[in-house]
């Protein structure tokens, strides 16, 4: 799960993490009087998105007096806002942060991550700050810094000196950096996050050290002890059918594709993808139906495809392990009584209860083209696609 | 022989009485060797009953001291699972089998670093576990699709592995043993700790890995195998369509910071002689063509 940065500072801030004074706003009007409140004659209006790379899309301006705070409010609200991770489409900004403006004297990047080899949190660090740090690991990988964190111990004084130093913290700023960096792990530890980011840590004119931006992702697994986190979550961020999806406990993911695909377990899922872009079709979703499917939870998969305009051909394709195969069989045939199926179906069929799952299928009187194994489905998928379009 | 599990290990269950752990112990203990092999249940709440003439326990130590149990198989919702691991690991079991999905990583990385100097093996979590045909079921996977032979098998997913087997089945091909070792990010067994077995089993002559995208492990055990391993090895990676920063279902099916792509695992495995394909109907044609 993610959350928009002032939510994220206001996580971080309660661990002792220095960042500016700052407001979350919803109109041009609160805006002005956030400004107006935290006084100064240099502020920041920032769209609060997800999606990262606001500053060059224009979500993120340097406001010189009210006027101006005004003026910016006015443009990044309600902006559809282009960055390179929302893709083309955009996203729409509905909140805003005003901050106060800070002198800034140099920027680093700090950042967290779990480092899957070690089983340990790594902290990333480096003095290319402001940057995209993918960028910064491609051209000039010496300058990125790890220190990964032993779980029981935590990040030690001696760790957070040693990896502030190196990417050029001055000794002023080191008495700062140290708590900074020990609380920043504090809020990834007990918020049970995934993904942390200070991207720009900033040391100011004055020596402060102070996280100018700040990301945070959390672990989906553990957001049933952080009730406070999952009340976080903006909807308007999200993609409603994957919202949908997540309600009916369906992994799904939209794509490009025309080629719709009902599968059980992720590995088979990615793979029956994979062997449809092979045969030279495109799949429309990503969909993992998992093991414990019922009937009623395959016919809200179908209509979550059938929602999809691109939509073309449906393939299903299931190896029954825990999930039975009637049990499908009886999901899509119940689909079928609910929605207009418009599009060809192919079904694949393997593993328990298979015979009986054919047998509910061919007894339905349902028109399905039936595939022996994962090849000739998707053959039989791109093909029927094909001849829709 | 096989790797890890045989006819003579003897296992209890971790969350036999809820309803995942009853539906599961009851086909593996009807799958093969399983009524000799299915020894223990345990559940601290419920010491003294049995589930189906299955004895349960209150702790896992005493389930090993009264059974002589050395491998447990862990069905425990996911906010006890790790605890749950730990005891088997405090108990000193030689194998843990961890079948819970949705394990929050923090408790894994915590549960990891309590065991580094520990005896115990861990399969999994989020894995539907480990077979070795005609023999023993310990896990979630459909016992019927097996037959035992000399091709290891190692995965991270579930039906993938199913489908796998299914192919293999098809050239002819039985399986020493089948290990799904789980799609999490922080696990036990990695694909290179397999391999290294199987490498040691005089009953496997070849193995199939089966990879997905996240992480390096595969190109890990790439590099192991180039320098190590005496049997032929092919290889599949799921997710050559997946898009970058989503999550493909399992939690470490993710494609970050342009790292973990299948591309550039299927580009290290071929570099270091293993034959892969990127057709997952072709599986088990293409081990068939290495033996």
């Amino acid at each position: 799960m993610k959350i928009h940065e002032y939510q994220a500072k206001a996580i971080l801030r309660q661990f002792g993490v220095a960042t500016p004074q700052g407001v979350p706003c919803f109109s041009v009007e609160e805006a002005v009087v956030a400004a107006c409140d935290l006084g100064g004659d240099v502020w920041v209006v920032k769209a609060q998105i997800y999606a990262g790379g606001r500053g060059k899309g224009g979500g993120v301006k340097v406001a010189r007096s009210l006027d101006e705070v005004r003026q910016y409010a006015n443009e990044i609200l309600n902006m559809k806002l282009v960055t390179h991770q929302t893709g083309p489409e955009g996203q729409i900004v509905h909140r805003l942060f005003v901050e106060q403006g800070v002198a800034i004297a140099k920027e680093f990047y700090v950042g967290m991550v779990v480092d899957r080899s070690s089983q340990r949190v790594c902290l990333m660090a480096s003095s290319e700050g402001g940057m995209e740090i993918e960028q910064v690991a491609a051209d000039t990988p010496e300058k990125i810094h790890k220190v990964f964190i032993d779980p029981i111990v935590g990040l030690t004084d001696q760790q957070s000196r040693e990896i502030a130093t190196k990417i050029g913290i001055s000794e002023q700023g080191i008495k700062e950096a140290i708590p900074l960096l020990q609380g920043f792990y504090q809020a990834f530890d007990q918020t049970d996050a995934s993904l942390s980011e200070i991207n720009p840590l900033t040391l100011t004119t004055d020596n402060q050290v102070i996280a100018l931006d700040a990301k945070m992702n959390f672990d989906d697994n553990a957001l049933f002890r952080h009730p406070d986190i999952v009340a976080l979550r903006d909807l308007d961020e999200e993609d409603p059918v994957e919202i949908e999806a997540s309600e009916h406990d369906l992994s799904y993911i939209p794509l490009d594709g025309n080629i719709g695909c009902l599968v059980n377990g992720a590995g088979l899922a990615m793979a029956t993808m994979d062997i449809i872009k092979l045969y030279g079709g495109n799949p429309a979703n990503f969909l993992d139906v998992g093991g414990g499917a019922t009937a009623e939870k395959v016919t809200e998969a179908f209509k979550l495809m059938l929602r999809n305009p691109k939509l073309q051909a449906i393939l299903v394709n299931i190896f029954g392990g825990i999930m039975k195969c009637d049990v499908i069989a009886e999901g899509i045939v119940m689909a079928a009584r609910e929605v207009q199926l418009t599009v060809p179906l192919i079904v694949r069929l393997e593993g328990t209860n298979v015979k009986l799952g054919k047998q509910i299928l061919e007894e339905s009187g349902l028109t399905i083209i039936s595939a022996d194994n994962m090849a000739d489905a998707a053959q039989k998928a791109v093909t029927a696609a094909a001849a829709e379009s | 022989m096989s790797i890890l599990i045989n006819r003579n290990s003897r296992v209890m269950t971790q969350g036999i009485t809820g309803k995942t752990g009853q539906f599961h112990t009851r086909l593996c203990r009807d799958y093969a060797n399983g009524k000799n092999c299915f020894v223990a249940g345990v559940n601290p709440r419920k010491p003294g009953e049995n589930f189906e003439g299955i004895p349960i326990y209150a702790t896992v130590k005493e389930a090993k001291q009264a059974t002589g149990a050395n491998v447990s198989v862990i069905y425990v919702p996911p906010p006890f699972a790790a605890a749950a691991i730990d005891e088997a690991v405090e108990a000193e079991l030689d194998l843990v089998i961890c079948i819970t999905e949705g394990i929050p990583v923090r408790d894994m990385i915590r549960t990891r670093y309590k065991m580094k100097d520990s005896k115990t093996v861990l399969i999994g979590p989020n894995c539907p576990g480990i077979i070795t045909p005609d023999e023993i079921k310990i896990g979630i996977m459909p016992g019927y699709i097996h037959k035992k032979g000399h091709i290891g098998v190692v995965s991270r997913s579930g039906t993938l592995t199913y489908e796998a087997v299914a192919q293999l089945m098809e050239m002819g091909l039985g399986q020493s043993t089948c290990i799904g070792i789980g799609g999490d990010p922080v696990n036990g067994l990695k694909h290179l700790d397999v391999m290294q077995r199987f490498n040691e089993d005089d009953e496997t002559d070849a193995v199939l890995m089966v990879g997905e995208i996240g992480g390096t492990d595969e190109e890990e055990c790439a590099c192991w195998i180039k320098e190590h391993m005496q049997k032929p090895v092919v290889g599949f990676i799921a997710g050559v369509t997946a898009p970058p920063g989503k999550r493909m279902g399992h939690a470490g099916a993710i494609i970050s910071g342009g790292k973990g792509t299948a591309q550039e695992k299927l580009a290290v495995m071929d570099a270091c002689g293993i034959k892969v394909t990127n057709n997952p109907a072709e599986m088990g044609k293409l081990l068939k063509s290495v033996l």
